[in-house]
């Protein structure tokens, strides 16, 4: 409760900052774009903080998220309806998410490894597939191919992204998409066993498993679910922008996610998060990275900011901690 | 709740003086305290009339009282001799403190001559040496320093019986040459072997003393439960001669077991209880029926019909529950409620998987805290805030919730206190009355005197024999426990 009150207090002040910065920035054409990164970098950070909740870690969103991407664009642009290609990626990610959650499981391996690998290999053919077989990744160069496409790629825009075809943003759609599905983390999390499972394997995996509970497969689950969804938002990432870099694209998303989950109330001990931080957390970074543009400073900064304001979060959540046990 | 309340004792020189008590009665506390590892809130230790406050190990140490953990405390990556010396090493001086590797040498090998070891054992690491050996190492390494009070927690729960022969010696020496030895064990029987005298403790506090002439196994037990025997182990409800088997093993072996097969059998409304040193592979052979170890060969029957378990959840839902040794590990999730804890193998009795019935399960949580008397504000509740005795009755909730045919107690009281004890083995009474089959492991021997109905003694993972109630005694059960034969 007490995590939740703390992101919500930085959120509020990031937001006035944002307000009293530019007049121009409380536009809701801004405000609406901020949504919309909002919702993109929730998404992956429901998945990652689902797996920071059983007690590991995913360093591969990152590079699924660009896979995805360059997947989606390849499939449309080789004339695959883009209706059955968001289905086609969707599948993608859970066999990535499988992958990672065999190797964890079965064999045993370190999240941490088994994820960093994932996070070089799928970088790896997020490239060989974009630049090998394609050269560019665009909608441009998808729609040149198959222009009977513009139609479906259209609505896909208009209902996941928000913009209309002439590429004005009506409504924050990624955001809106990121609260249904908090919605639905959040009722697995919490009002169904599965969700129980999850926080006791995250605290103490061994006494879950003697009062029961199939770990293995629980585990594995979360990270299919994670997978999935990074791979689902390769797909925003591509109808959202121009071009798809296939060495650039959702680099270092990992490392957002994970940190939107932490600053949303995730231990990365286990055990720890609710969806609603989550949502939170993730809703943290663009704001301020909005902020930086705003207050006309050089993108160039944005990196040590973002590590100041996780570092300044953690501190005050520690100190909050000893306070509340001092107390007990 | 205090870990001590208001102990007292004196310790002559040369003396042995044992303290005993319960688990959790206070004596490692205790020794702690004395040890300067842990401050006292009100209090005096005085070494020699003068009244001393040790602000750490350290100062304890330089005065001369030494405290031999129950856990041992050596670097086990270093050799024997760097162990001798670690945080003393004796150097040539100056800043690079450069060690004089002779000089230490030819002092440990004095050390080591005074605890009975060979001096080869210098080079070897710890982790190479048998736990008796670590032990005598440990002692050795007190006797560097100018030891006047040694103080040894539970010294032989890892030692075989010849390795407690040869420690016996060693502080018999150390007796003669003036040392002052503090002893504290619960096993009764070597009490009564090495000890002048016997403090025992009950809940932090003095329960009496007992000169040479009055330590006696009745007389310490007495102290030490602070009731009648009768009433505190209760059968009440079973009659104790067990009706058909509920779970029988034939020629089981277990995956990472020993290579002979154990047959078994646990019959409904009895208490079995099962006995041995550490590592006599109880534990592991109740896991392997428990499903947490595959077993390879053999046949396990519930109520005659064959059992296949491959993991928990299987053994659960034939009705095999198990309170594990190590509840803060195996047993519950410390950051959570007593609630989440006592729901979380339930939760499939709790309407569906995808829909908790919240108002069942708030049910759930208010029967057995009632039932079993668990003392917490409330169902949410994080455990890890409980005492141990209320913790150990959530591991006990969350599986009687579900009626359990055959209920496994690995170390059933472990870290648990008088109280709280009593309670349970009412319980561990009842149960069986209604029929439960009960296997009870334990490592206490007055747990184990006073709860069972039959005892099985296992050695190195064998069976290495059976005692009925009318042949059940300590002495019977250290023999088996030790490779010795039945008579």
């Amino acid at each position: 409760m007490i995590r939740i009150v703390g992101v919500l207090g930085l959120l509020v002040g990031l937001y006035a900052a944002l307000l009293a910065s530019n007049p121009a920035a409380g536009d809701t054409d801004n405000l609406m774009g901020v949504a919309n990164l909002q919702g993109r970098f929730g998404i992956i950070t429901l998945g990652a903080a689902l797996v920071i909740i059983v007690g590991g870690i995913d360093l591969s969103v990152g590079s699924v998220v660009g896979c995805g991407a360059v997947l989606f664009g390849v499939l449309v642009t080789d004339g695959v309806h883009p209706f059955a290609a968001v289905p086609l990626v969707v599948l993608f990610g859970m066999l990535v998410g499988l992958g990672n959650g065999l190797l964890v499981t079965r064999l045993k391996l370190q999240p941490f490894l088994v994820t960093l690998c994932g996070m070089f290999v799928y970088r790896g053919v997020a490239r060989l597939v974009g630049e090998a077989l394609l050269g560019t990744v665009s909608r441009a160069a998808a729609l040149e191919k198959n222009p009977d496409f513009r139609a479906p790629l259209d609505t896909l825009r208009r209902f996941l992204i928000g913009k209309d075809s002439t590429g004005e943003l009506l409504f924050p759609a990624q955001f809106v998409l990121l609260l249904l599905l908090a919605a639905v983390v959040g009722f697995f999390l919490h009002r169904t066993a599965f969700g129980r499972y999850w926080y006791a394997i995250g605290h103490n995996e061994l006494a879950a498993r003697y009062a029961g509970v199939n770990v293995n497969r629980n585990r594995l689950v979360v990270y299919v679910v994670c997978s999935t969804l990074a791979a689902f938002t390769g797909v925003l990432l591509f109808l959202d922008t121009s071009t798809v870099q296939s060495n650039g694209a959702g680099e270092t998303w990992e490392l957002y996610a994970i940190l939107g989950a932490v600053l949303g109330g995730c231990s990365l001990r286990g055990g720890e998060g609710t969806a609603v931080g989550m949502v939170l957390g993730a809703m943290v970074l663009p704001v301020l990275e909005n902020l930086v543009r705003f207050r006309g400073l050089k993108n160039d900064v944005i990196p040590a900011v973002i590590g100041l304001t996780l570092l300044f979060g953690t501190i005050v959540d520690e100190l909050i901690r000893r306070r509340s046990r001092l107390s007990r | 709740m205090l870990a001590l309340d208001g102990v007292s004792l004196t310790l002559e020189a040369g003396e042995v003086l044992a303290v005993v008590g319960e688990n959790g009665a206070g004596k490692s506390t205790l020794m702690k305290v004395l040890a300067g590892v842990y401050r006292a809130d009100s209090g005096e230790v005085r070494l020699d009339g003068r009244a001393v406050r040790f602000p750490g190990p350290a100062e304890a140490t330089a005065a001369g009282v030494v405290l031999i953990h129950q856990e041992l405390n050596l670097a086990e990556n270093l050799s024997v001799l760097d162990n001798l010396f670690l945080g003393r090493e004796v150097t040539g001086g100056g800043p690079l403190r450069v060690l004089c590797r002779r000089e230490m040498k030819a002092r440990a090998a004095g050390l080591l001559a005074r605890v009975g070891l060979p001096t080869d054992r210098l080079p070897a690491r710890v982790e190479s040496l048998p736990p008796g050996e670590k032990q005598l190492v440990e002692i050795a390494r007190a006797l560097g320093t100018a030891v006047r009070v040694l103080i040894m927690d539970e010294p032989t729960s890892s030692l075989t019986s010849q390795e407690t022969e040869r420690l016996y010696e060693v502080i018999a020496s150390l007796k003669a040459s003036g040392v002052s030895v503090l002893y504290i064990s619960h096993r009764l029987a070597e009490v009564k072997r090495c000890a002048d005298r016997v403090v025992v403790l009950r809940d932090g506090k003095n329960a009496g003393e007992l000169s040479k002439a009055e330590i006696t196994h009745d007389n310490m037990v007495r102290l030490m439960v602070g009731r009648d025997l009768k009433t505190f182990y209760p059968r009440r409800h079973r009659s104790g001669t067990g009706g058909s088997a509920v779970l029988t093993l034939r020629g089981v072996c277990y995956s990472g077991g020993p290579s002979w097969p154990v047959s078994l059998e646990v019959r409904a409304g009895e208490v079995l209880g099962m006995a041995g040193l550490v590592g006599a592979g109880r534990t592991e052979l109740s896991e392997a029926v428990f499903g947490i170890r595959p077993v390879v060969a053999g046949e396990v029957l519930l109520h005659g019909e064959p059992l296949r378990v491959r993991s928990p959840a299987d053994a659960i839902a034939a009705g095999v529950v198990l309170v594990p040794e190590d509840r803060r590990l195996h047993g519950l999730v410390l950051p959570e409620g007593v609630g989440f804890n006592l729901s979380l193998p339930n939760l499939d009795r709790l309407g569906t998987l995808l829909a908790i019935d919240r108002r069942r399960e708030a049910e759930l949580h208010r029967t057995w805290i009632e039932r079993l008397r668990v003392r917490t504000p409330s169902a949410a509740q994080p455990v890890a805030l409980l005492s141990g005795g209320n913790q150990q009755k959530v591991v006990y909730g969350k599986w009687l919730a579900r009626g359990p045919r055959l209920l496994i107690l690995d170390e059933p009281t472990r870290g648990v206190d008088v109280g709280a004890k009593a309670e349970i083995y009412s319980l561990i009474d009842e149960l069986a009355g209604q029929g439960v089959a009960v296997w009870m492991i334990t490592s206490d021997m007055e747990e184990l005197l006073g709860m069972s109905d039959r005892v099985v003694v296992m050695h190195e993972g064998k069976v290495a024999g059976e005692l009925a109630r009318d042949r059940l005694t300590e002495e019977a059960v250290m023999r088996l426990a030790t490779g010795g034969r039945a008579t």
